[in-house]
């Protein structure tokens, strides 16, 4: 498992390196370059010079590239065009926010998905598989962010139960670190949840074919010991997969929902980062992303060796 | 789906096993009725022809809008501003007096064109180096695979709007980054078409008598590929809408004053507070564009049947 | 009345009695018949062969015993299934959830695929025996390496670790057995446990099956296509075909001299040692569909005795000698070989 685990991670540093090289190059795409962003509004033809040998823009490209990078590994990821602040440090400001969404996003997407995944497999044709499906449409077709203002117009505006926008740290307040969480993470685990239903239905209806099905219904065992023993942990490979796939789309989606509901998080930071064309932090920000990313896929594959034994085997 | 398919407990009943025209793709007639098939599977779904109309429906009324628009996209009625619905507005008026109607028919015109333009570039790089990284295998696969993996392991929202960061706003730029970002998704489903059927005996058997390989690849390999083809353009339809949406929405697309669902959401989230309703039209079409998409995805898969898996 | 009376008929000494029973399955032609009135019985410690080809009802027969069935398309079957003077038809799922794996237990047919492979042998083996017999975990692995060791299983107290990917398939078939005998049923219902397995492996286990009725003294009943197995190891046999018992009898006298045709080919089709050289007989035609019976006898059409009595009226299942009975109306004109 050890040697697994540290082998996966070193066949990481490839693709690593070249997503590093794609995101530093996106300054490439700058048109003048960035030192014409970071002068600002009529700057002499003196100030851009000196803002390209500050930022040592007149080395080659790929000397730039391994500076960003040695840099890097050294845990330096730059500084802010706009305030000079470390890239690093804003990042870890808004990491716990995000990461906060993320996971009460996860979590409801996992009870609801579940639930209903599992209630509508093991009863296809049913009517609560057809409850379940038309959710899951209504769900998969609504737009997460505009979900996200509905539930601000209900709950925040006309009935004011929660708070529209801001963020408490669950170390201050767990109660209102849930309350200001609740609604922007229910509108991001719209899609999840139909994502992760219509998946453990499909997977649940195909398990419950399975002889072994029929083998543990023949030991005496209630239906449920069954369905959450013997048929979830076979339909999980799926499931899980879906869930890696809706990870990386809701670190996406924070962008977007952090915005709406004001929340301090790394998403709100990318979206001033790319709004200001503050390039350091957009680059630091993708890195980690992507990083991040990596390690939700790694963590995927390794479960599969838990659901499956004989992937471990092979 | 419960029924038949399941009946094997020790086999009580021989149940006839009815192949509708399941022909391997290489005889003329068998690839008609085929099709036939298809389109005969995907009418009786109910729900796949109502996304479908639906679809058509809104498609024809958002590229008829300067026809059929009550006002110009622009036009402002100082005198009649945030109005609810009336009989010159049937959906009321935003703060600069404009028809939310119209609004919504040139927006959509702009959302749709801008999806299907991102989803188009997808396609051109997508499925020629799908093709080409299916079909040869090799280094020439081994490297265009690994660049999906490299473009993969981003979101999709966060590249586009890191690439807008450095190109610039706008919903052109949008679009065309968005279509780079999702070209390994269409790569993706391609390739693995294509390796599937190269697979197949009669590829073999093609490439054996001489044929060129570009042949093979236009008559055999494009056939058999479009079904997966097919159904994943209209999901990747369904998520480019939403991300033009994202990107207006954010201010990072469509721009003011061009209407867009987008960009209009945008606008309603500024003003809620003191309008609720303007945010509840885009949202509600964006909803129903992007469920008739995944029907007529859900619905041509389940058309197709098993020779398409969704990736 | 009648109820007093079947109660009583158990107390002589049967385990099993099942008696009129009729499934019915959902296909594509609606609800079909494939089970038409069939009835035996099963004594304590008693293997019964239950024999027919693919299609007969042997199996959906033996799945009914435990209502074991897919809901979405049977429905509760007519009939009785007498356990000991207890219906197991009319009882509550929550009564017979305690009969399953407790009282009456059940190997099936694909070994691979009927053991759970997301977790170990000796947790599936454990699983069974602590829903029904409680106790720790710890106790139930030392009973789960217990069984195999029984069942034959070498250094049965580290496989109880392996997953069934591990094992073969007959080393499968035996950890099935070993979790269907954890709990001492009184009654094993075994539906073709051979038939997926190579010939060597096939007689490995019927010999482990026979040796473990006489150990534990539980009564089998034996559900196989293959004539030849069922007389090595059954004490009676019941021949079905096409949804109906066609011939009850001791093994050894329906192998001697069956007394219907149905039964003296499947006998005459059974390949044997010395007969070299000639090619094996078969039955012509194949099992009728259920939803397309022939008229009067169902074997009818593939009979090569059948006479105009035959066609007339469907005939019933009648004793023709103590112990044994037929569903064949002209046995008694008939001088049907045995085996060969």
């Amino acid at each position: 498992m050890l040697r697994l685990l540290s082998v996966r991670l070193l066949a990481m540093i490839p693709l690593l390196v070249i997503v590093s090289f794609l995101i530093y190059s996106l300054i490439a795409l700058v048109p003048g370059g960035p030192e014409v962003v970071l002068a600002g509004d009529n700057p002499t033809p003196e100030r851009i010079q000196e803002i390209r040998e500050e930022l040592g823009l007149d080395d080659p490209f790929l000397v730039q590239y391994w500076n960003w990078l040695t840099d890097v590994l050294q845990g330096d990821l730059g500084n802010s065009f706009v305030d000079d602040q470390s890239v690093w440090s804003a990042v870890a400001a808004g990491f716990p926010v995000t990461l906060s969404l993320v996971a009460l996003t996860l979590l409801i997407a996992a009870v609801l998905g579940l639930a209903l995944g599992l209630a509508a497999g093991l009863r296809p044709g049913s009517w609560i598989d057809r409850l379940s499906t038309v959710t899951a449409s209504a769900f998969m077709a609504l737009p997460y962010f505009w979900v996200g203002m509905m539930l601000v117009l209900l709950f925040a505006i006309q009935v004011r139960m929660l708070p529209a926008v801001g963020y408490v740290p669950f170390t201050q307040s767990p109660l209102e670190w849930l309350e200001h969480l609740i609604l922007p993470a229910f509108s991001l685990a719209t899609v999840p949840t139909a994502v992760v239903a219509r998946q453990t239905r499909a997977a649940v209806t195909s398990v419950m074919q399975e002889d072994y099905v029929r083998t543990a219904r023949a030991k005496g065992l209630h239906p449920r010991r069954v369905a959450v023993k013997h048929v979830m942990k076979n339909a999980a490979v799926p499931v899980v997969t879906a869930f890696g796939v809706e990870a990386n789309r809701l670190i996406g989606a924070t962008v977007v929902i952090e915005q709406l509901f004001a929340l301090p998080g790394v998403g709100k930071l990318a979206y001033f980062s790319v709004f200001s064309r503050d390039f350091p932090m957009v680059q630091g920000i993708l890195l980690i992303t992507a990083v991040l990313i990596m390690l939700v896929n790694l963590a995927v594959d390794l479960s599969y060796g838990y659901f499956n034994p004989k992937v471990r085997t092979s | 789906m419960t029924r038949s398919e399941s009946v094997d407990i020790g086999k009580p009943v021989a149940v006839p096993v009815k192949e509708d025209g399941d022909g391997d793709g290489g005889d003329v007639a068998a690839h008609v009725s085929r099709t036939r098939a298809v389109v005969r599977r995907f009418r009786a779904n109910r729900s796949a022809v109502v996304g479908c109309a639906l679809l058509l429906l809104i498609i024809i009324v958002t590229a008829a809008a300067p026809l059929i628009a009550p006002y110009g996209p622009t036009q402002v009625d100082i005198s009649d501003r945030l109005s609810g619905p009336t009989a010159e507005h049937w959906l009321g008026t935003d703060s600069l007096g404009r028809d939310t109607l119209t609004r919504l028919m040139y927006g959509g015109r702009v959302s749709l064109a801008a999806a299907g333009l991102a989803v188009l570039i997808a396609t051109a790089i997508g499925l020629p180096l799908g093709l080409i990284s299916g079909y040869f295998g090799g280094v020439v696969d081994w490297f265009l695979d690994r660049a999906a993996d490299v473009l993969m392991s981003f979101p999709a929202i966060v590249l586009t709007i890191a690439i807008i960061a450095a190109v610039g706003p706008g919903l052109t730029t949008a679009m065309v980054s968005l279509g780079i970002v999702y070209a390994p998704r269409m790569f993706r489903v391609v390739r693995g078409s294509t390796i599937e059927v190269r697979r197949e005996v009669y590829i073999e058997a093609s490439t054996s008598i001489g044929t060129p390989s570009l042949m093979i690849l236009r008559k055999r390999v494009m056939p058999n590929i479009l079904p997966a083809t097919l159904v994943q353009l209209s999901f990747l339809l369904a998520s480019a809408l939403l991300a033009e949406v994202t990107v207006s929405l954010l201010g990072l697309g469509a721009l003011p004053p061009t209407a867009s669902w987008g960009s209009m959401l945008g606008q309603a989230f500024q003003e809620m507070r003191s309008q609720p309703w303007l945010a509840v039209y885009p949202g509600i079409a964006i909803a129903i564009a992007t469920l008739c998409f995944n029907l007529v995805g859900d619905g041509l898969r389940d058309a197709f049947g098993r020779e398409t898996r969704k990736a | 009345m009648t109820r007093k009376k079947e109660k009583d008929a158990r107390d002589d000494g049967e385990l099993l009695r099942i008696e009129d029973l009729h499934v019915d399955f959902l296909t594509d032609r609606g609800w079909t018949n494939v089970v038409a009135g069939v009835s035996f019985d099963v004594g304590p410690g008693e293997i019964v062969g239950l024999v027919g080809e693919s299609g007969s009802g042997k199996s959906v027969t033996s799945l009914s015993v435990l209502r074991l069935l897919p809901n979405a398309y049977s429905r509760t079957p007519s009939g009785h299934i007498w356990y000991q003077g207890r219906d197991l038809i009319k009882m509550p799922e929550r009564e017979l959830r305690d009969v399953r794996g407790n009282e009456i237990s059940m190997i099936f047919q694909e070994p691979m695929t009927s053991l759970n492979p997301a977790f170990t042998i000796g947790d599936q083996i454990a699983e069974v025996y602590r829903r029904h017999k409680g106790g720790s975990r710890r106790a139930a692995f030392a009973r789960a390496a217990e069984m195999l060791d029984l069942v034959g299983i070498p250094d049965a107290g580290s496989r109880v670790k392996d997953y069934p990917h591990e094992f073969s398939g007959g080393m499968r078939q035996r950890a099935m057995i070993a979790m269907a005998l954890a709990c001492e049923p009184k009654l094993l219902i075994a539906d073709e446990p051979a038939t997926a397995l190579d010939v060597t492996v096939q007689a490995q286990i019927v010999a482990l099956l026979s040796r473990l009725r006489d150990e534990t003294g539980c009564g089998i009943l034996f559900i196989t296509h293959d004539l030849g197995l069922v007389v090595e190891l059954a004490d009676r046999v019941v021949v079905m075909y096409a949804g109906e018992v066609v011939e009850t009898a001791a093994a050894l006298d329906l192998y001697n001299a069956p007394k219907h045709p149905y039964t003296a080919g499947l006998l005459s089709a059974m390949p044997h040692l010395g007969v070299r050289g000639k090619e094996l007989p078969t039955i012509p035609g194949r099992t009728p569909e259920p939803w397309r019976m022939p008229e009067g006898c169902r074997f009818g059409p593939r009979c090569g005795h059948t006479s105009e009595e035959c066609v007339v009226a469907a005939p019933a299942l009648r004793i023709v000698e103590a112990g044994r009975s037929s569903r064949c109306c002209r046995t008694e004109q008939l001088n049907l070989a045995g085996s060969p």
